[in-house]
């Protein structure tokens, strides 16, 4: 029984939002993506590491990136409604209001930098605090209405995480982790463009300047296989450096070859294709290509650690 | 006396059931919260957490 004054009773609504629509704010498959990578940079630093303080600092991150998905849905609302793909989300369907998604994903913003940067270290609290920003400020509100550059320079938020996990095990940047936050900044738009590339008609509804609605299905794919190019390089520099060991190099080059190779279908794809079929295929490759990185750097350093300390 | 009609709003059933999912939500979080400050403190702290100066 709820008690409430006179006034407020006509227009008093009860919230019908369950923990799982608040969950929902949280982007939960792209936290998964932020709180592989950020492990991975987190492990990889050459430092002896207190299971507490990995699972303590990859709780942060992955609550900092869920409060930016939240700040996230609750400022695009509006363009969310009218795309199919998300029209379903906690806010544009009334399940959430806008001002408690906002409240959500501010609390948990404060709260995470607060514990990364008390129990681990403040560059790492810092970072956090930055990336959200960066994903909540510059992409969010700025760039995704304005150029069709959005998601190429707000890719930046997305790459930050394993650079945050190395900060956080370390207390430092390093070339290492500046060639992780490449390889995920290189890939983020040839997978975004395939997404746009077969999506193309709800962005034009909801009237966000993405590639293909700018620039043209034509032009979008040539930057989609540059952009490929590019990527497969990158994906080979930590063994080029001397970060990695051959085994990873060889199989991120097979990785590399392969993105190529569906960007190229991408590319080749005839222009009346509707179904699109070779950008769905490079799409759900590239979430496969990143997964596969990470994971086969991941083995390769803690293979060479494993041989130096048999070795010592 | 007569007794005073408290006006109240009386919530439906899918309200209940959504205002009990988020109320587990927030006791669980705020659960692993504390566990969390208490660990952190332990791991971070060790035995110096016990000793006091005089």
């Amino acid at each position: 029984m709820t008690l409430l004054d006179k006034t407020v009773l006509d227009d008093a609504v009860l919230s019908e939002a369950t923990a799982g629509d608040y969950l929902e704010l949280l982007k939960p498959r792209v936290m998964s993506l932020v709180v592989f990578t950020a492990f991975v940079g987190m492990v990889a630093a050459p430092v002896a590491l207190n299971p507490f303080v990995v699972a303590v600092s990859i709780i942060a991150i992955a609550i900092g990136a869920g409060a930016s998905g939240a700040l996230n849905m609750w400022y695009d609302a509006d363009i969310d409604a009218v795309m199919s793909r998300t029209a379903s989300r906690p806010v544009p369907s009334g399940r959430v209001l806008p001002e408690q998604a906002l409240a959500f994903g501010l609390v948990l913003a404060a709260l995470s930098v607060m514990t990364l940067g008390v129990f681990v270290n403040w560059l790492a609290g810092a970072m956090l605090a930055f990336t959200i920003f960066f994903y909540a400020v510059v992409y969010t509100m700025w760039l995704k209405r304005w150029t069709p550059q959005n998601i190429v320079i707000g890719g930046a938020a997305g790459a930050f995480p394993p650079m945050i996990g190395w900060a956080a095990a370390t207390g430092a940047f390093s070339l290492e982790s500046v060639v992780l936050f490449l390889i995920i900044f290189l890939w983020t738009p040839p997978h975004f463009w395939a997404l746009a590339l077969f999506k193309s008609a709800d962005y034009e509804r909801a009237g966000v300047p993405m590639m293909p609605n700018v620039a043209g299905d034509t032009s979008t794919r040539r930057q989609i296989f540059g952009y490929s190019i590019v990527l497969a390089i990158a994906g080979v520099l930590p063994t080029a450096l001397g970060y990695a060991g051959a085994a990873y190099g060889i199989a991120a080059a097979a990785l590399g070859v392969g993105f190529v190779w569906y960007a190229w279908q991408v590319l080749v794809m005839p222009a009346g294709d509707r179904a699109m079929r070779p950008a769905k295929a490079l799409f759900g490759y590239s979430l496969l290509y990143l997964f596969a990185i990470f994971a086969l750097y991941l083995a390769d350093c803690l293979a060479l650690r494993m041989l130096a300390g048999a070795g010592a | 006396m007569s007794v005073m009609e408290i006006e109240t709003v009386k919530p439906t059933e899918a309200q209940q059931k959504a205002r009990r999912s988020r109320n587990v939500a927030i006791a669980l979080a705020l659960a692993a919260f504390v566990v969390l400050v208490y660990v952190i403190s332990v791991v971070k702290l060790g035995s110096a957490v016990l000793s006091r100066s005089m």
